[in-house]
């Protein structure tokens, strides 16, 4: 299977490769992005340091998405306990609507809103964004979630109810702790989505920019690359620790649970 | 034979793929106590109502607005009196949108099959060869963290006519002027999405193959194939879901993606999102551009809708 290998390793390169150029052309001392690399230099990067209206833009990028996050979380929580622990008619179709913008293009979701807020009389904001992302984050939260909850055992539940806990005090010391490392996976995966969305938060944020928006301003002037490269290296590496931080909560979570259980 | 818990999982999780959708509420096998299921249930509507009320808000109410705004037709700046289909002929008539719209089709077809061709080997590899599997699914899926504009931009700089494969050429003298076939067309759109939607291709392919039950491999070369018949008679099709799951997920997104046509397609890798976009921002004729953002979807949901069916269809042959 030496070939698979090869091939393997080769596709991993035409991953990596549009990736590297990022990091790499980010320390590079030429304002053209091309072939020969002309000497090391961290001025982008102290551009960056001095650009309010990008810091600007990463504070509406943290709002909206801490925002998406906790209410995509709390949104699919409730739904995902809804349909594993009752018996609902319809449920069903409720999930099929819930994951419908899944199926339809973001330009479309992000119009058509832009036509319900134009009809309300209301202005493009930061909070029709958040609206925007909840449209896509509520169905990634919810599929993780009810993956959750059917991965424990519900006697647990049961047991709580029977030793006398109310329902309020079985979900604090029961399902909460169980669900922990369902919910950090969601609130991660909802606050990485609305993080990297461009389309929604372009046509609804109005004048409040989110990072990505800033981003594809900056894309058409030639002499700001290199500091857009900058951010995006950035951006690439505090995911990567993110998710290293996340994989490992969640490795704590799932060790705990096998020994609660 | 002692209890296997991998084996128990692995049987699990076919029986539950042939009871069809994940998101089954069919209590016979979630073992839903009596106790419960007899629980006044309005507790349970209580529940799912916040977010059906959200997509109601968020999906429901715009959609309709978009419906009807389809319906009418711009007369300046607001829509003229009455109701007309005027939009809709005006999509169908026109060759210009046909085309859009064909191309769209074209691209993301190309997309799809690019995609899920070059994935598979890998998810392949991974699956049955690759010792550290963990360490392998996360170099996979590094570069996906990064933002997905960058990830588009960077295929930018690298076909452009200044780009790094020019530069990078010319430097090594192996061309003396700037090829200028690499960017602005739909071969660049392709590679693009291809490379961006990498990660919706590999994680589905990867789970379906990492669930074939490893006693039917050895069977069937107990019983005398061949490595390639015993791909062909078990492998593939045992894995055709998660084939078929990562066609979907690249598909429809990719017909509608705004991003990646507008940066690197230039005006002959125009797709349907940019059309829809021009019509609603620059020509400011809204009623046109909901006809089409609803044409466009309503012919998404059908080649989908079909190519599940016909999927479905030829995994049963199969069986």
């Amino acid at each position: 299977m030496k070939s698979l290998r090869l091939y393997a390793l080769a596709y991993l390169a035409f991953l990596y490769a549009p990736v590297l150029v990022l990091p790499v052309f980010s320390f590079n001392n030429s304002e053209f992005i091309a072939f020969p690399l002309s000497g090391f230099t961290i001025r982008w990067y102290q551009g960056l340091a001095a650009d309010t209206a990008m810091q600007h833009a990463l504070g509406n990028s943290l709002k909206v998405g801490l925002a998406t996050a906790l209410l995509s979380t709390m949104l699919g929580l409730a739904a995902a306990r809804a349909v594993t622990r009752y018996r609902l008619k319809g449920a069903g179709v409720a999930l099929g609507f819930i994951s419908l913008p899944l199926f339809i293009p973001d330009i479309v979701l992000a119009l058509s809103l832009m036509l319900l807020l134009g009809a309300g009389g209301l202005p493009l904001s930061l909070a029709a964004v958040v609206l925007g992302h909840l449209l896509i984050c509520v169905p990634f939260a919810l599929t993780v979630l009810i993956a959750r909850f059917e991965g424990f055992d519900r006697n647990l539940e049961e047991a709580s109810a029977d030793l006398g806990e109310d329902p309020w005090m079985t979900f604090w010391r029961v399902t909460f702790p169980l669900m922990l490392p369902g919910i950090v996976a969601s609130l991660l995966l909802t606050f990485i989505t609305s993080f990297d969305e461009f389309l929604l938060a372009f046509f609804l944020s109005g004048t409040e920019a989110t990072l990505p928006v800033y981003i594809w301003g900056q894309l058409r002037f030639p002499e700001r690359l290199p500091m857009v490269l900058a951010l995006g290296a950035l951006i690439l590496t505090a995911s990567v620790v993110l998710v290293i931080l996340a994989e490992h909560v969640r490795n704590l979570g799932a060790q705990k649970t096998t020994v609660g259980a | 034979m002692a209890f296997s818990p991998i084996r128990f999982k692995q049987q699990f999780h076919r029986f539950r793929l042939r009871r069809g959708p994940r998101f089954s509420n069919n209590p016979s096998h979630k073992g839903v106590n009596v106790a419960q299921t007899g629980r006044n249930s309005t507790e349970g509507y209580g529940l799912i109502a916040p977010a059906l009320g959200v997509m109601a808000l968020g999906l429901a109410a715009p959609l309709a607005l978009l419906l009807l705004t389809s319906l009418k037709s711009q007369s300046g700046l607001g829509f003229a009196q009455g109701w007309t289909l005027a939009q809709y002929a005006a999509v169908l008539g026109r060759a210009s949108y046909r085309i859009l719209f064909l191309r769209s089709l074209l691209i993301s077809g190309a997309v799809t099959i690019l995609t899920v061709a070059l994935a598979y080997p890998v998810a392949y590899f991974v699956a049955f060869h690759a010792r550290r599997k963990f360490v392998w699914l996360v170099a996979l899926t590094i570069p996906f963290w990064t933002s997905y504009l960058l990830r588009v931009f960077a295929w930018k700089i690298i076909l452009g006519f200044n780009g790094l494969i020019n530069s990078g050429l010319m430097r090594l003298h192996l061309i003396h002027e700037p090829l200028s076939f690499l960017l602005y067309n739909p071969f660049a759109v392709v590679v693009t999405l291809a490379h961006a939607w990498a990660a919706f291709a590999i994680l589905p392919i990867y789970v379906s193959l990492e669930k074939i039950d490893r006693s039917l491999l050895e069977a069937a070369s107990d019983l005398g194939d061949g490595a390639l018949r015993r791909f062909l008679r078990i492998t593939l099709p045992l894995s055709m879901p998660g084939v078929i799951g990562a066609a979907i997920l690249i598909f429809v997104p990719t017909t509608g993606d705004y991003v990646t046509p507008e940066l690197v397609g230039g005006p002959k890798g125009a797709m349907i999102a940019n059309l829809i976009e021009v019509q609603f921002v620059g020509a400011g004729n809204w009623p046109l551009g909901a006809a089409l953002s609803l044409m466009g979807m309503a012919m998404v949901a059908v080649i989908a809708g079909l190519f599940v069916a016909a999927a479905r269809a030829g995994a049963k042959e199969i069986r």
